[in-house]
């Protein structure tokens, strides 16, 4: 996801905040030459999209690695670093677009000599850096941008792999959970951020609740100006139009005020919030989110992770480290840092020999592996997308603690195209072949 | 006929927060012909300011909720104050006399410097103050429901619009901001102290715009780089206006408030590009803005 605009903060804080917060600073020899695994672990550090999504998962990472080089994990991953070999984590800054993300790319790759590259929220970021990944034969994992165009306009690509979900899902996955706890809704309204995430998002649900919820209509629909802050004359819009439904793709500071502000004003009051970003913020919404809002975490993830090992040991090594719960950024770097040790391991070869990137391919393609939000099937783009399941639940806020209840999953066959399938294909033709639990 | 009505409700509100932000950029033009970039950072750090106090007020249940409105006012005065101090004492204060383009890219250098500051003093991590904004509640028209917090806005705005106003045009210390804003030379010809009213000014700008972000931080979430999108808008409110211009800006923030309103409620996909409509068409008409004055050039 999200944001591929270029604004003043990004030129400034990338000019000084390409940070290496971690051991394996940028010492220039090859991972070869000590014997270490080095990742290149992109992220926003700095602009609107760290707080929210960059800072969480250059926590995770940090935990992650630090738990690797320990042997700390629960089986299968208790091996030490990856395959053996101590890692070495090169995280740096993901602002400054597109153009700015291939230098960085093209220099982790050139002068830091990463084995594996982990990285990117934007979309645009994702795009700009997946022929760049093929061209320098890289393994490369995408663990949160969520565009559908990935592996259409690579759909011969080798190392690039992505182990979160297609955003289609998080829509497609939010018009079912609508369908299946409230079968009678009748009025929509949506508010979306004006870039290619708020819009394509706002295209999946209304095509698919065209599908699942027939006799609905969207009664309003606005597209304010990304990081706005203020939506006092949207919420005026929404609200003269009485909608139900009020779905918004709104990510981090613009969802947390369009919550603080419609619910001031009532518009949650009278209309239930879908936020299909909206665990991201669990923690910080206390007392100004109504009981009831529905939010999803883009896959199962951070509050919607299911209980297993694995989570248990995550849950419990952020929490401690951080002192807070991890939301779903964060358990999604969890889950692209274990899939990279899952292919190394996977990969054949002897103990702590690091493997190549094509053996590294080899290693997670098609492949399922154990996550902190269970089992990823490597299942699409040919081997190269992950698919799983979605979880939706409504926001609970009672005694001081936030949670999540009613929650409905929905398996991966239900919300995810078949091989060769585009997503507005797939909800246009009704969903054929899905498989719903 | 709601529509209507929400149209002229959400376009006033808007109107005056964007005055807000706006006054103090188009005050310290008008005295000090400094396009000064870094009025966006005024404003988060207006807002972080006040989000950390009245966030410590009530983390920590210390009073009656009245008393965070003052928290923050004050935080805004205070930390207006000093920046507002710090900053022309001791960088603006050298560059005096310089072209106006290079006090452009000084004051984004100053920009790129407070942000980065920012994010160290405050983090990276969300703010929130919202106890001031639903203690007020809410008032119902029909099927409109509207914070009370944002309509005092549209008063508090408005006095502070007047405040400025008498301040420049009932006062001596305004009659000697007015020389000075006429002609600088002979307002030193005549013993005017021109740097102690730089000095009075750039404060007063810094605080207007740290007292906008301190007035926003309630209804918003404060993380980095709130105080860049608003720099955007508030440099199109004042050159509709007319640079300098507290009327001007006045002005402007209606027409821009109540033009966006509009498009939000008929036609949102014209929600973006009304405001830089609007400013391109006054623009197109009188270049220097809809209260601004023709200048001679000094040969």
């Amino acid at each position: 996801m999200k944001n591929n605009k270029t604004t003043f903060s990004k030129y400034l804080v990338s000019g000084v905040a390409a940070l290496a917060l971690t051991a394996g600073l940028a010492s220039g020899a090859s991972a070869a030459e000590n014997g270490k695994f080095r990742v290149g672990i992109v992220t926003f550090l700095s602009g609107p999209a760290a707080g929210p999504f960059g800072v969480p998962s250059a926590n995770a990472a940090k935990v992650l690695v630090e738990a690797l080089n320990k042997g700390e994990l629960p089986a299968p991953y208790n091996k030490i670093g990856i395959n053996g070999a101590e890692i070495e984590a090169v995280i740096i800054d993901e602002a400054g677009g597109a153009t700015k993300q291939v230098e960085e790319y093209r220099n982790l790759v050139q002068r830091q000599k990463v084995d594996a590259v982990i990285g990117y929220v934007s979309s645009g970021d994702c795009l700009a850096v997946a022929p760049v990944a093929e061209e320098l034969k890289t393994f490369t994992i995408a663990y949160d941008c969520g565009t559908s165009r990935l592996f259409v306009e690579n759909s011969d690509a080798q190392y690039m792999f992505r182990t979160g979900l297609d955003a289609s899902v998080d829509n497609i996955g939010a018009v079912r959970y609508l369908a299946a706890t409230r079968p009678d809704v009748a009025r929509l309204s949506g508010i979306q951020q004006n870039y290619s995430w708020g819009q394509d998002s706002w295209a999946d649900f209304t095509a698919a609740a065209a599908k699942l919820l027939p006799e609905s209509e969207v009664v309003e629909e606005q597209f304010p100006k990304i990081y706005q802050g203020q939506y006092g004359a949207e919420i005026s819009a929404l609200s003269v139009k009485r909608p139900e439904i009020v779905h918004s793709s709104f990510w981090g500071g613009d969802m947390e005020a369009l919550v603080l502000q419609a619910n001031a004003r009532g518009l949650l009051e009278d209309a239930t919030g879908l936020l299909t970003c909206g665990e991201a913020s669990l923690a910080t919404y206390k007392d100004q989110a109504p009981n009831g809002m529905i939010i999803g975490a883009r896959g199962p993830f951070g509050a919607f992770a299911p209980e297993n090992d694995l989570n248990t040991w995550f849950k419990g090594a952020y929490n401690a480290a951080y002192d807070l719960d991890p939301v779903y950024p964060a358990t999604k770097m969890a889950q692209a840092i274990l899939g990279l040790k899952f292919a190394a391991e996977n990969a054949g070869v002897a103990d702590k020999a690091i493997p190549t990137a094509d053996q590294l391919a080899a290693g997670l393609k098609g492949a399922s592996f154990p996550s902190v939000s269970g089992t990823v099937e490597m299942a699409r783009g040919n081997g190269h997308q992950a698919m799983q399941g979605i979880a939706y639940g409504e926001y609970h806020y009672e005694d001081g603690k936030a949670s999540i209840v009613n929650s409905v999953a929905f398996s991966g066959e239900c919300v995810t195209p078949p091989e060769g399938v585009s997503a507005a294909d797939w909800i246009a033709q009704g969903f054929p072949g899905a498989q719903c639990n | 006929m709601t529509s209507l009505l929400a149209v002229l409700i959400d376009g006033s509100i808007y109107a005056s927060w964007l005055f807000l932000v706006a006054a103090g950029l188009t005050v310290i033009y008008g005295v000090m012909r400094i396009l000064n970039m870094a009025h966006g950072s005024f404003y988060a750090i207006g807002a972080y300011s006040a989000a950390s106090l009245v966030g410590w007020y009530f983390n920590n249940g210390i009073g009656p909720a009245w008393i965070s409105y003052l928290l923050l006012v004050g935080a805004a005065l205070l930390a207006g104050l000093i920046v507002g101090v710090i900053i022309e004492r001791g960088l603006l204060r050298l560059m005096y006399g310089r072209d106006e383009i290079l006090m452009v890219i000084i004051t984004y250098a100053l920009l790129l410097i407070l942000e980065d500051t920012m994010k160290i003093v405050w983090g990276v991590n969300p703010y929130f103050a919202y106890q001031p904004y639903s203690e007020l509640g809410r008032t119902s028209l029909g099927l409109l429901k509207v914070s009370n917090y944002d309509l005092s806005l549209v008063g508090v705005s408005a006095v502070i619009g007047l405040v400025l106003w008498g301040l420049l045009e009932r006062t001596n210390t305004g009659k000697v901001l007015r020389a000075v804003i006429h002609d600088r030379e002979i307002a030193v010809a005549m013993g005017v102290n021109v740097r102690l009213m730089f000095t009075i000014t750039f404060v007063i700008g810094t605080i207007l715009g740290a007292l906008a972000g301190a007035l926003t931080a309630p209804a918003i979430s404060v993380v980095p780089g709130i105080g860049i999108e608003v720099i955007v808008l508030a440099f199109a409110v004042v050159v509709i206006g007319g640079l300098g211009s507290i009327g001007g800006a006045a002005v402007g923030a209606l027409l821009v408030g109540l033009s966006r309103a509009a498009a939000v409620h008929y036609a949102p996909e014209f929600e973006l590009f009304v405001i830089y409509g609007v400013m391109s068409l006054v623009l197109a008409f009188r270049p220097e803005g809809l209260f601004g004055r023709t200048l001679a050039r000094k040969i």
